[in-house]
């Protein structure tokens, strides 16, 4: 075994300068796939039909077709067919791609997080003559947001790596910087291994910063600790003989 | 106060209430006693019209809501004047006690923040839960949730409240406390239309009870005669089978 361990550990200095635009088209397509995932959640709870056939296929599609080739239509299909997309950065076709993909995944995970709060605290709402718009937002919406969390985190560990897939548009960024120091020294072990281990590393403080954010959310949802009911009288044995007298 | 006539409410196909005819007078307590499955709760979603009539009519505070002809207006000011609580309580899980009883206040416009966290702040008092008027529902004993339930279907100020099983979810050392507080509603002369299977109480608080069976109203009348368990007729049978369950235990 010939490990170039000093070589390896050189690739980082290398490497690390391309992680912000991995980040960046990781961030920038999951804001644009939640914002499109909560379009299309919305536009399947509704009652027009055409609308909720619309996300129906937009989601089958896009749920449908690799990754790698609907990255390939937007840059270089699109332009051939519609001129006005000639020229757009590789940059852009890749993060929208990115973008519209996850948000068929986001808009499944949304719906199934608004579905699981359950009706009863709905109908006690409109029982007592708040709208539903407003239910939404104040009892609904803050719920469904605990529940789609931890999903929602794991299509974005997804969407990191799955930026990788940008170098086949010829962005340069992390990966692509890997397979091209990878093809000045043909040590391809170490640095697609580095490149790895910086996904990793990536990976591990995003999935730690989110189990900060759940646990901060899903406080009000925990019993923290037995609370001790205090309000409560003491159990009488025979109720039967308790008095209601209203007067 | 509430008037119900020549109600039917059909689920589907299947005829779930028939024909019930219904008054409720200011500052009274009504009854809903029968089998499971009979349209109890039905009814009350009906006289809430969280439940849709198929024919007839529902009359709450001066708002008709006739079958058919029912308009957002009219559900906003049937619903205005009444407040359910639910079996199951039904507490919004993302908000401590005292924003589950101001909530309603805030989101109909009914008072400022201020002023509704002051009244649920009162209400929860008045039940009994002013200590844990800032703790989350999941840390709420059952009985607690449902006294919380009630305080923010009372803090509306609605003219009638519509209680549903109030007890029937929770562990039975926990239901006294529950009860309790009904029944110190009842002593404010609130009109409360409730559903229950406790017949002991329902005799103590209850003026007027209404037996309801297959969807129909089979019995109505003084509470303390009707359930009293030997009236004649099918009411009785349905009382005594209740009190032999409990001797039993
Ligand atoms: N949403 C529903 N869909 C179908 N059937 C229903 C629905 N709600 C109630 N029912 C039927 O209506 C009847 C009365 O139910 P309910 O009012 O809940 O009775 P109770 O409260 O007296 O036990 C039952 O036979 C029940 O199966
Ligand atoms: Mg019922």
């Amino acid at each position: 075994m010939n490990f170039d361990f000093s070589y390896f550990l050189s690739l980082f200095a290398q490497l690390i300068p391309y992680v912000p635009i991995t980040l960046l088209m990781a961030v920038v397509s999951m804001v644009l796939a939640i914002v499109l995932g909560m379009v299309l959640t919305s536009f399947e709870l509704t009652k027009v039909t055409p609308l909720r056939w619309f996300a129906r296929f937009y989601i089958s599609l896009f749920r449908g077709m690799p990754t790698l080739v609907q990255l390939f239509i937007i840059y270089y299909g699109l332009p051939q067919i519609f001129p006005v997309f000639r020229g757009i950065p590789a940059l852009v076709a890749a993060i929208v791609g990115l973008g519209f993909k996850q948000s068929s995944y986001l808009a499944e995970i949304f719906r199934a997080a608004i579905g699981s709060v359950d009706d009863g605290q709905i109908e006690a709402g409109q029982s007592l003559n708040i709208k539903r718009s407003k239910l939404f937002f104040h009892v609904v919406l803050p719920q469904a947001t605990v529940n789609a969390l931890p999903a929602t985190g794991n299509t974005f560990v997804s969407l990191i790596k799955e930026t990788s897939l940008a170098f086949a548009l010829g962005l340069t960024e992390l990966f692509a910087d890997g397979k091209m120091l990878a093809g000045d020294s043909f040590k391809y072990f170490e640095t697609y291994l580095a490149v790895g281990v910086i996904y990793w590393i990536i990976i591990i403080i995003y999935t730690w910063l989110q189990s900060i954010l759940e646990n901060a959310l899903q406080k009000p949802y925990r019993r923290v600790a037995h609370v001790v009911d205090q309000s409560e009288k003491p159990v009488r044995e025979h109720r039967t003989e308790t008095s209601f007298e209203t007067n | 106060m509430i008037k119900v006539k020549n109600l039917s409410v059909n689920i589907g196909q299947k005829p779930v209430l028939k024909q019930i005819n219904l008054e409720v007078e200011e500052g009274t307590v009504t009854a809903f006693v029968g089998p499971s499955g009979s349209g109890k709760t039905t009814l009350l979603r009906t006289l809430n019209l969280l439940q849709e009539p198929s024919e007839g009519s529902v009359e709450v505070n001066g708002s008709v809501a006739e079958a058919g002809h029912i308009s957002k207006q009219v559900i906003a000011q049937v619903r205005q004047n009444s407040a359910m609580v639910f079996q199951q309580f039904n507490l919004f899980k993302n908000k401590t006690a005292l924003e589950n009883v101001a909530a309603p206040l805030i989101l109909n416009g009914q008072l400022p923040k201020a002023a509704a966290r002051q009244r649920a702040q009162e209400v929860l008092e008045q039940v009994g839960l002013g200590q844990v008027a800032h703790q989350y529902p999941v840390t709420l004993s059952g009985g607690q949730q449902q006294r919380v339930s009630i305080a923010r279907a009372i803090a509306v100020r609605p003219k009638v409240i519509l209680l549903d099983e109030p007890t029937s979810a929770l562990d039975p050392e926990l239901v006294e406390s529950v009860l309790q507080t009904i029944a110190a509603l009842a002593r404010e002369h609130i009109t409360m239309v409730l559903v229950t299977h406790e017949m002991e109480f329902a005799r103590q608080i209850a003026d007027q009870a209404v037996f309801i069976e297959d969807g129909e109203i089979l019995d109505q009348g003084p509470a303390k005669e009707l359930l009293s368990g030997d009236q004649p007729g099918r009411i009785s049978t349905f009382v005594n089978s209740l009190e032999k369950v409990e001797i039993e235990k």
